[in-house]
């Protein structure tokens, strides 16, 4: 079995198929992680590139241990402290990096569509580390793998999207994958943060109404509140939304079930989420941290083939 | 698909197999026994059945299963789907029966003795098969429990059916 893509530029070009493939494989890397020796030789002779343009922790650091681990050769390549401050363009910077043999590239990037431009112009095989408010395909894929840790199955879950959905590309990767799957999906936040016809256009619910949600759902995926992307006032203080939309512990106490908190990370404390539930049992934030390099692992594993590099 | 071996053919050669390895490993508590996914998965789990069913201490052995998916030579000519692999004890100084149906070239032995010492460092290896074509070998790979040694052709693809668990086959599916 193989995967019907030779990069992974986001959900939406994958099959159900590749779905299940991406995750079973990596229920076998999550073993490899646990054992005494972490590590397998699988990807000795692949040499990857992990060029970031936009600020990230966890992603780059899953990304490049996943690579360790596999035993690939990893360079990385972050754009502030690179010559693409001195103006060169993307594609000559990646040509220049590919002139020196290089098979894969991971590539985040605050533009949208970056990484299916670079797939349409160089050989390697591109994975996309999230670009811009498109699509973060490893973050959907990673959160899939967790819910169906926790639960057993992705099919007929009830799964929210809470918060900033308008700037978000892990809600939109979450929601072409869950949809896949067969899992039901409502978005819940301000009006002003969920885009208009999204129902529409993704087969989704809209709520404006947090209690309702939870209550309805078995997942609550938290995401955070891009400040970064936001060009004009969309709420009027954060205070103010933690206490429409932030999830604290006394909202979900009074709901008659425990349902499963996650987080794609940075959690901005005290806004989204309080303190008192990101760290609480019911969380699985770094449950998702982990499983993250095993999904990593198994993406890169699977779009290693020599096909796709000569 | 010709048939090398029928199922009674195949029972007996287990039956001497797991009477070699009683015999020569009395002390199961120091033992495992390992089979490769997917055809050795299938013999030492025969292997094991029967040393559990024949030999008064078998409770104290374990046995485990071996994927190798990780570890080819040739993993990126073409990508597969891993199998699973279940080691749920220590190997550290125990005596490993490493477990395949038919073996070959010796790749695949190289590859599973790569993946089992990413697992610990046992004491010692021993290498037990069902079918050695023993002419194509292309590494110093050797069993010490062979089932039949089986003359073939080098492009012949020798497999251990089980289509049912209790009616293993091994056939000659290029025909």
């Amino acid at each position: 079995m193989q995967l019907s893509t030779k990069h992974l530029l986001g959900i939406k070009n994958l099959t159900q198929e590749d779905i299940s493939l991406i995750l079973s494989t990596a229920q076998q890397f999550k073993e490899v992680l646990q054992r005494p020796v972490k590590k397998v030789p699988s990807l000795r002779e692949v040499t990857i590139v992990n060029l970031f343009y936009e600020n990230s922790t966890r992603t780059r650091i899953s990304f490049e241990l996943a690579e360790k681990r596999l035993s690939a050769d990893v360079i990385n390549f972050t754009a502030s402290a690179s010559s693409a401050a001195k103006g060169e363009t993307l594609l000559d910077t990646v040509n220049n990096i590919l002139s020196m043999k290089v098979d894969m590239v991971v590539m985040r990037h605050s533009a949208s569509g970056a990484p299916h431009f670079l797939a349409d112009h160089i050989p390697a095989a591109i994975i996309n580390a999230g670009d811009g408010i498109n699509e973060h395909p490893t973050q959907a894929l990673l959160d899939a793998f967790s819910i169906q840790e926790k639960t057993g199955t992705l099919a007929g879950k009830k799964v929210a999207l809470i918060g900033d959905i308008m700037h978000s590309r892990v809600a939109q990767s979450n929601i072409y994958l869950l949809k896949k799957m067969g899992a039901s999906v409502v978005v819940c936040g301000p009006p002003t943060l969920i885009p208009k016809h999204i129902a529409a256009a993704l087969g989704v619910e809209v709520s404006y109404n947090l209690r309702e949600t939870l209550a309805w759902c078995d997942v609550a995926n938290v995401l955070r509140i891009q400040l970064e992307r936001q060009n004009q006032i969309l709420f009027s203080s954060l205070r103010e939304y933690n206490l429409t939309y932030g999830i604290g512990k006394d909202l979900l106490d009074s709901l008659n079930k425990e349902i499963i908190i996650m987080h794609p990370g940075p959690i901005n404390r005290g806004v989204e989420l309080n303190s008192d539930v990101a760290d609480s049992k019911q969380s699985i934030i770094l449950q998702q941290v982990e499983n993250g390099v095993a999904v990593r692992m198994a993406v890169l594993y699977l779009l290693s083939g020599r096909s796709v590099a000569e | 698909m010709q048939i090398i071996l029928n199922t009674k053919e195949v029972h007996a050669k287990l039956d001497q197999l797991a009477t070699a390895i009683a015999t020569a490993h009395p002390d199961f508590s120091s033992t495992v026994i390992v089979g490769i996914q997917q055809g050795g998965a299938i013999v030492s789990q025969f292997l094991y059945d029967r040393l559990l069913k024949n030999e008064t201490n078998a409770s104290l052995l374990k046995h485990g299963k071996l994927d190798i998916t990780f570890y080819r030579d040739d993993v990126r000519n073409k990508i597969l789907a891993p199998d699973t692999m279940h080691l749920p004890f220590s190997i550290e100084g125990k005596t490993v029966i490493l477990v395949d149906d038919v073996l070959f070239t010796g790749r695949t032995i190289k590859a599973a003795l790569d993946a089992l010492f990413d697992y610990g460092r046992p004491d010692r290896v021993k290498l037990c098969v069902l079918v050695d074509r023993k002419e194509h070998r292309q590494f110093p790979i050797q069993p010490d429990y062979t089932g039949i040694a089986i003359p073939s052709n080098q492009s012949d693809k020798l497999k251990l059916l089980s289509m049912q668990n209790n009616e293993p086959q091994v056939v000659l599916l290029n025909q």
